[in-house]
């Protein structure tokens, strides 16, 4: 497989009143060709951010890209000049975004919206464009393509919407298609349809995709990889199946814990994890989820744990996987044992 | 259907401000003759008064009033003999006109511009520039800046006429002074109009598809951003009207609005009624029309009368 993004120690900061929040604290992944990429964590964990530090969105001010290096397809595209971006962003990176309702232009025809996409990245007449941008509205299942090329957003629905972004990102047949939240916003019955959509153009035109979501289902469903974004870091990694069975991060857990559950009785059992996100003003010098870590040691509080290697791309960042802690199974059963020890009382 | 339920309205409205003018007019005590009847004989008055319908019952002369506007007639100037107050109007209208629509294409020209850099060079030098002049331009009144433009540009450094009317120069400060504090308002509200759309999801969506600066700021910015500022072009026409006054005035230029001062003066009511009425359609009709453009600029609001 070959290695499509590239992101090493990214760090990006913004600039407020209050002082600078330390959005993004030195991430690092990758993406290879065709590969679903998944970046899961509770919200203001920085996973927009990182996105859009990919695409030269972070306005600047407030924000300042503090280090790191981003490569797409061996180049590099971190600090480069707007113009040298516009060679990748929307030609071959795509992007949608969470809310389709404001994510238009509320005054020009949606086809057009499409269209000047691929006239400015491609040589293509108006005309052509046009035949284009209707072709990808067919493509992305909006029924009367050619009457709704000549509609403004408002007169879509907000499913629609989110196709007609879809259509946008794709227009120019992007190697990478980052998606952020797309389906937050829209109702349940949607969210699925334009999940469906999106799954079925990846298979057809074997676009990679990072796709930033809330739902761990959807994860499992669709993605190869998960990244677990926790106050601006990476804390865990690795293969689905990795992550889904043999989680090495306490947080991880507790993201496990909290999966809607539908087979059971209650239908969607939701367990938050207790405690709020780190102060991401003056983050601590430690492991960012010890004060909601159950598991947390003193070494914890002292140092920044490093990222341990658990398997063949699989990383956490968690002092439990140090040779020196007890063993996290043996934790894990205590746990337990207190659990259920808690339980019986009562 | 819209239009037609809105250009009813606009009649209504025209109606309404004829009939208050004719109201007021009647309330101010005296009439254009009672200076005069100390030093005319009382026959000559009387004879005056009647020629002007002024010996009728009130409601008479409501009736007649409103049936010579309906013919667009205005009735007789009772200071200038000859000439009726149609005559005065087409004869002020040509120079009124030129000045109104000079001031209003450079203050919205000049306005829009300025508030577009200013908001694309936000918390810059040129932002805060832009808007230490707009702040200038809204608190000093024309009446304190065309004195001073005459001095500077005709006096001191002789470019330009000092007043009067006639060629493109005579036209040249009147139209700065009249511009400037409209052109500062239309700034301002450019400039928050444009910050708010910049920050809008659409401009990242535009920018995530590699357009260039330049065509996101003219095809998503700019666009979005001047809907509100069309809307505001009523007000700014009625500042314009009103600061005709004062500048012609200033300037001696032969317009509407030295008519309408000068009418003031002289107790000269069927002038004073003729230019309010006048003046009131223009504003009404211009209100009018810019509602009706509003909804062809603007793909969100249908030409029905649904959304009402
Ligand atoms: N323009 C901005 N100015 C200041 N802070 C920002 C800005 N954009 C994002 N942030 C901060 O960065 C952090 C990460 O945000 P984000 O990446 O949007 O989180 P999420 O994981 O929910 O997508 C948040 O604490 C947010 O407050
Ligand atoms: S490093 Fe310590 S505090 Fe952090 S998650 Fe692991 S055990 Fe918990
Ligand atoms: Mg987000």
């Amino acid at each position: 497989m070959s290695r499509l993004l590239d992101v090493n120690n990214l760090k990006v900061n913004f600039k407020t009143y209050g002082g600078e929040v330390k959005a993004v604290r030195d991430v690092s992944f990758h993406v290879d060709k065709g590969e679903v990429v998944a970046i899961v964590g509770e919200s203001g964990s920085g996973k927009s951010v990182t996105v859009q530090t990919i695409m030269g969105l972070i306005p600047m001010p407030p924000g300042i890209i503090k280090g790191g290096s981003i490569k797409f397809q061996g180049k590099e595209i971190l600090g480069v000049s707007k113009r040298e971006l516009r060679k990748v962003k929307g030609s071959k990176i795509g992007m949608i975004f969470q809310d389709p309702m404001t994510s238009l232009n509320p005054t020009m025809i949606v086809g057009k919206q499409i269209a000047e996409g691929v006239i400015a990245h491609q040589k293509l007449s108006k005309k052509e464009a046009k035949i284009k941008a209707i072709e990808m509205l067919k493509l992305v299942g909006i029924p009367n393509a050619e009457e709704r090329y000549n509609q403004y957003p408002h007169e879509f629905s907000g499913g629609m919407r989110q196709r007609a972004m879809i259509a946008i990102a794709l227009a120019c047949n992007p190697e990478l298609l980052i998606a952020d939240e797309p389906t937050t916003a829209l109702d349940v019955t949607i969210q699925a349809q334009v999940l469906e959509l999106m799954k079925d153009i990846q298979k057809k035109t074997d676009t990679a995709i990072i796709l930033i979501t809330h739902d761990l289902g959807v994860v499992a469903e669709t993605a190869q990889r998960v990244i677990v974004m926790y106050g601006g870091m990476m804390v865990e990694s690795g293969t689905v199946y990795e992550l889904f069975e043999n989680p090495r991060h306490p947080y991880t857990w507790g993201l496990l814990n909290s999966i809607p559950d539908v087979e059971g009785p209650e239908k969607k059992k939701l367990i938050p994890i207790e405690g709020s996100p780190p102060d991401l003003f003056s983050p601590p010098k430690g492991c960012p989820f010890a004060p909601r870590c159950k598991f947390a040691m003193d070494i914890c509080v002292e140092e920044m744990p490093g990222n341990f290697e658990i398997g063949e791309g699989h990383l956490a960042k968690c002092w439990l996987n140090d040779s020196r802690a007890p063993k996290v199974e043996q934790v894990f059963a205590r746990e337990e044992e207190k659990a259920i020890a808690a339980g019986s009382e009562k | 259907m819209y239009i037609v339920k809105r250009f009813i309205t606009m009649l209504v409205t025209i109606w309404v401000i004829a009939s208050l003018t004719f109201l007021i007019m009647k309330l101010i005590p005296g009439d254009p003759f009672a200076s005069d009847a100390d030093v005319l004989p009382e026959e000559v008055v009387e004879n005056m008064r009647a020629k002007y319908n002024l010996d009728e019952p009130i409601p008479v002369q409501y009736v007649l009033y409103l049936k010579n506007l309906a013919m667009l007639d205005l009735g007789p100037s009772i200071q200038s003999e000859t000439r009726t107050v149609n005559d005065l109007l087409a004869a002020g209208f040509p120079a009124s006109a030129t000045l109104g629509i000079q001031a209003i294409i450079v203050a919205l020209i000049f306005g829009l511009l300025l508030g577009i850099i200013a908001a694309l060079n936000h918390n810059k030098f040129l932002d805060y520039a832009s808007m230490v002049f707009a702040i200038v331009g809204i608190s000093v009144p024309s009446f304190i800046l065309a004195p001073l433009l005459i001095n500077f540009f005709a006096v001191k450094w002789g470019i330009l006429p000092v007043a009067s009317w006639g060629s493109f120069q005579h036209s040249v400060l009147p139209t700065l002074a009249l511009a400037v504090t409209p052109l500062a308002v239309v700034a301002r509200f450019m400039r928050s109009s444009m910050l708010e759309v910049m920050n809008q999801n659409y401009i990242k969506t535009a920018d995530a598809k590699g357009l260039s600066s330049f065509k996101i700021v003219v095809s998503h910015g700019i666009r979005n951003a001047i809907l509100p500022v069309v809307s505001f072009i009523g007000p700014l026409f009625v500042a314009l009207i009103t600061g005709t006054f004062v500048i012609e005035k200033i300037f001696a230029i032969p317009g509407i609005g030295k008519y309408f001062v000068d009418s003031i003066f002289n107790r000269d009511y069927p002038v004073i009624m003729g230019t309010t009425v006048f003046f009131s359609t223009i504003l009404v009709v211009t209100l009018f029309l810019i509602d009706i453009s509003y909804r062809f600029i603007d793909p969100r609001i249908k030409l029905t009368s649904k959304g009402d």
